[in-house]
């Protein structure tokens, strides 16, 4: 299973309190996570990624082992710790503002 | 006795805000969706337990949601705004064209007949309809047919900020975009055209009264007349007898006829209120007083009501969505502040009460009255 992490807003939006856990037919790739957890939670459509573009929303943001994932392609295979469910796929908000 | 529920959309969350026909006692709910900003949230009149909300912020993009209990459990419905087709470009600042994006939903408004009936006005400016409770979302694209390459955003963007449903007429409603104008449908929406003849914005356009590209802020009616309508302009406050065709200026006696906006009383059609700001660089009151002006001849004489609201150092701003008018017996008028304070008055304007004082900028004002 795939362990995706959210920020506060979409936690409570989905329901949620901790990580949530998916299953994601292989590749595992970023954009199959995303759409594994839009599935399951279709509250969150539109919230991380544009709709139709799929594009990444400007300020969200992928991390995952230490890594910021936020420029790989959606068709890019995750870190192997993702895909094997002990790193989470984590999603945050990104620190904007002033 | 009457139950009032005071739906309030912040910056930063919504609130309820319930009492009873008196009006004296409140309570506050909320936050309600906490941390996102709630442009608009509205009840339906034929199911007042049927709410729906505007959500959106700069994360995470917009949510609708929907409430079928009176606002105790809510519901995530659709959030796809699609323009219809291509999108097509309007006017930029510069002059240039730029492409037709969607940002945020800025109003709601169920039919008066069935609840699963909304539109919604959108930034950049279009007009959308669900006939499915929200799960689902048409543009009416003839809207921006009309002349929209020449539509301009204007500081707060280039949102449709007002829809005014016919209450005598299911075809015919109207519209009001910044910096667009005043638009009216006569056959349900399919086509419109602007009635904007009469408006006239010296400082703001190349052609003072273009037909379109002037920067209305809100539009009221009157359920009794529907062809009478009043308009709080950029500058101006502006009524017309003919369901838009031409407008003339009631601004009158009024200290700045700057504004957001304007409401009608809930039985008398010639009484109306608008907040006057002390212009479009000083978004405040005149002197740091607040002060409502309200119109018994349908404009041009005014006098203020200021009884109960700050008389001195006071430098907020009331926005077009945050006045609103119940429909007791004896009139209550509800406003909301930029500085987070909402004021009630029972009694048609006279006397005023803060029911909160602190909430985060007040975006919109709803109320219902519940038999």
């Amino acid at each position: 299973m795939i362990r995706v992490t959210l920020p506060t807003h979409l936690r409570t939006l989905a329901g949620v309190t901790g990580a949530v856990e998916l299953r994601v037919e292989e590749p595992i790739t970023q954009g199959a996570i995303l759409e594994a957890l839009e599935t399951a939670y279709p509250m969150l459509r539109g919230t991380i990624r544009d709709i139709t573009t799929k594009e990444r929303r400007p300020f969200v943001r992928f991390f995952a082992c230490g890594e910021d994932l936020s420029h790989e392609p959606a068709d890019a295979s995750v870190p192997a710790e993702v895909a094997a469910g002990t790193e989470p796929f984590r999603i945050i908000g990104a620190m904007a503002g002033g | 006795m009457s139950e009032v529920r005071v739906l309030v959309g912040t910056r930063k969350g919504a609130f309820i805000l319930r009492s009873d026909e008196r009006r004296k006692d409140w309570t506050v709910e909320g936050p309600l969706f906490p941390g996102w900003e709630i442009y608009h949230i509205t009840g339906t009149p034929s199911d007042p337990n049927r709410l729906y909300v505007s959500q959106s912020g700069g994360w995470f993009g917009q949510l609708i949601q929907r409430s079928d209990d009176g606002g105790k459990t809510w519901e995530t419905v659709g959030n796809e705004f699609l323009y219809d087709g291509v999108p097509g470009t309007h006017q930029w600042y510069d002059g240039s064209q730029h492409p037709w994006e969607f940002k945020r939903v800025w109003h709601l408004e169920p039919s008066p007949s069935n609840p699963d009936s909304v539109y919604a006005g959108v930034e950049d400016a279009a007009l959308f309809h669900s006939d499915d409770g929200g799960k689902t979302w048409r543009e009416l694209p003839g809207l921006r047919d009309v002349k929209g390459n020449l539509w301009q955003p204007g500081a707060g963007g280039m949102c449709l900020h007002t829809i005014v449903l016919s209450p005598d007429d299911p075809n015919r409603m109207f519209v009001a975009i910044s910096a667009a104008g005043a638009f009216r449908t006569d056959d349900g929406g399919a086509t419109w055209r602007p009635v904007n003849q009469g408006l006239k914005s010296e400082f703001e356009l190349p052609d003072a009264t273009a037909e379109v590209g002037h920067c209305v802020h809100s539009i009221a009616m009157h359920p009794s007349r529907p062809n009478i309508l009043f308009m709080q302009k950029h500058w101006d406050v502006m009524r017309s007898d003919n369901a838009g065709e031409s407008w003339h200026e009631v601004s009158g006696n009024l200290p700045s006829d700057f504004g957001f906006p304007i409401a009608v009383h809930a039985h008398d059609p010639n009484t109306i209120y608008v907040v006057p700001i002390t212009s479009d660089s000083h978004h405040f009151p005149p002197d740091g007083k607040l002060r409502v002006y309200r119109s018994r001849s349908g404009g041009e004489e005014w006098e203020a009501l200021t009884n109960g609201l700050p008389q001195e150092n006071c430098y907020v701003n009331v926005l077009r969505n945050a006045l609103a008018v119940d429909s007791l017996e004896s009139c209550g008028l509800y406003f909301g502040t930029t500085g987070g304070q909402v004021y009630v008055s029972a009694d048609s304007g006279d006397n005023w009460m803060p029911i909160v004082h602190d909430l985060p900028a007040v975006l919109s004002v709803e109320v219902q009255v519940l038999l």
